[in-house]
């Protein structure tokens, strides 16, 4: 689905990734894992062809995507921090990304799911960072792409909104896409993910199922597995 | 490229700067033509103001629009549309909105004042034009110097020194070199000094037309003889678009290097 060769890349003198490998195979659910700052975001900007790497290659479905445009089709992405444009509102915005990938018939029913339709004439600058998030969750998943990426899904969702998002992503993976999620919230990686890939100080510290993390690291639970990890790094 | 273009374009008329800034010139018009009472008179009056004015707004409306929408591009990089799209359509949308709020600003009272009847028309046009050129040119001059500054502080500092080097102190540098080198024959580099300012160029182009060279003296006289005849026109034209076109390449080729 997505193979990454040898990724490097340098913000002015902070080398963020050295060398990154991957091969993310079809069908299935990964967590993209590691402290702050390790490029978790740097390396889903790369795939998203968001950041220009200064050295490797990526791979999405088979093609190279340098300089390509076209294969983000095929990716549904959810930003980390929704940032939209203040002065639209919520039901403008829906209908601008539809206009701009091509229609949807998805939108209602996820409008409905995050019982959104009280928001919809309002600006998006007026609402609450958890309703932000909603709506952020509403347009990527109102495409049907084959590879969606979360970047940190959970950001200000209530219980029930997060019991909806488990199971939006969970019935995705059931279709047999390929999800990638990063995320801080242990216990949601540890429920919803089938393999995780821990990056630490720009490179691929570990990659596997978690039951082999927690034999790796000879820590009963996966919280304590993650954390020994980090303590034997030193970060 | 013309969804984003829309967008953008839409977006920049809902919002109130749009409508002030076509208010302050349908202000501008009413208020010059009831003073002057003469369409030639008011045109020269317009000419002084719009060669400082557009330039400055289409500076500062690039510059604040780059950084009040970087929420927007992101959304937009995110989705399988080309770089050079999203940012083309967003400079068009900008300098587009700017250059109508000029033409329909001024545009209207001019017309109402019987424009049409009278031989100020084609001296008109050509401030229009040159206006449009002006607001192209700035807009797109400020989108790269925002594109190259991610602080927005520099870059609204540099957009402002570009404008002030522009607008007043290339001229005075100009002036300087005249002044210094006054023993020997200048036309020809004062030709290429104006040629390379587009607001210089435009002010030259409009003082020409309007035929008041004769206050120029022996260098009018020189500037006439180049800039009057469709040679020097032409010329002039080129030069306004080669301005608009550079900047704009560069935003090409910025854009698809720029990490977002």
């Amino acid at each position: 689905m997505v193979s990454i060769e040898n990724l490097h890349k340098k913000f002015g003198k902070n080398e963020v990734l050295s060398g990154v490998n991957l091969d993310i195979s079809e069908g299935g659910i990964f967590a993209v894992l590691g402290p702050n700052g390790s490029g978790k975001t740097t390396l889903i900007k790369s795939i998203l062809g968001m950041v220009i790497p200064n050295q490797g290659e990526i791979k999405v479905l088979g093609k190279n995507i340098k300089k390509q445009s076209e294969y983000r089709n095929q990716i549904d992405y959810l930003p980390q921090i929704a940032n939209f444009p203040n002065n639209l509102k919520v039901k403008e915005l829906i209908k601008m990304i539809k206009d701009l990938r091509g229609n949807s018939t998805e939108d209602n029913h996820l409008i409905e799911l995050f019982k959104l339709t009280p928001f919809l004439d309002k600006s998006l600058g007026n609402l609450s960072g958890g309703t932000k998030q909603k709506v952020n969750l509403v347009l990527t998943f109102m495409f049907d792409s084959p590879l969606i990426i979360l970047d940190e899904p959970t950001t200000g969702l209530d219980p029930i909104a997060l019991i909806r998002l488990k199971g939006l992503i969970q019935a995705e993976k059931d279709k047999g896409k390929t999800i990638l999620i990063t995320s801080h919230i242990m216990s949601f990686v540890e429920e919803v993910s089938d393999e995780i890939v821990f990056l630490l100080e720009g490179e691929i510290y570990f990659k596997g199922t978690i039951s082999e993390l927690k034999m790796k690291t000879n820590e009963p639970d996966f919280e304590h597995a993650i954390a020994s990890i980090l303590t034997e790094n030193h970060v | 490229m013309f969804k984003i273009l829309k967008y953008s374009f839409y977006d920049l008329m809902r919002s109130r700067w749009s409508y002030v800034y076509f208010a302050f010139y349908l202000l501008l018009g009413i208020v010059l033509l009831f003073l002057n009472n003469d369409l030639s008179k008011a045109v020269i009056t317009l000419m002084n103001v719009i060669i400082v004015l557009v330039p400055l707004i289409g500076t500062v409306f690039g510059v604040m629009y780059y950084y009040n929408s970087k929420e927007f591009t992101e959304l937009l990089l995110a989705q399988p549309l080309k770089r050079s799209s999203i940012f083309l359509g967003q400079y068009l949308g900008v300098a587009l909105s700017l250059s109508m709020s000029l033409i329909l600003g001024l545009g209207i009272p001019f017309i109402f004042y019987g424009l049409f009847k009278s031989n100020a028309i084609w001296d008109f046009s050509l401030l229009l034009i040159t206006g449009t050129f002006l607001t192209l040119i700035f807009t797109a001059l400020a989108f790269n110097i925002a594109l190259s500054n991610e602080n927005k502080i520099k870059g609204f500092g540099y957009a402002i020194l570009l404008w002030l080097f522009l607008a007043i102190i290339y001229d005075g540098m100009f002036l300087m070199t005249l002044i210094l080198f006054e023993d020997y024959p200048l036309d020809k580099l004062s030709l290429i000094g104006t040629m390379l300012n587009p607001i210089d160029l435009s002010r030259t182009l409009i003082l020409l037309k309007l035929d008041i060279s004769a206050l120029l003296g022996y260098t009018g006289a020189v500037f006439k003889q180049f800039f009057g005849t469709s040679f020097g026109l032409i010329v002039s034209f080129i030069m306004l678009t080669i301005w608009v076109i550079l900047p704009v390449l560069r935003i090409v080729f910025k854009s698809k290097r720029k990490d977002f």
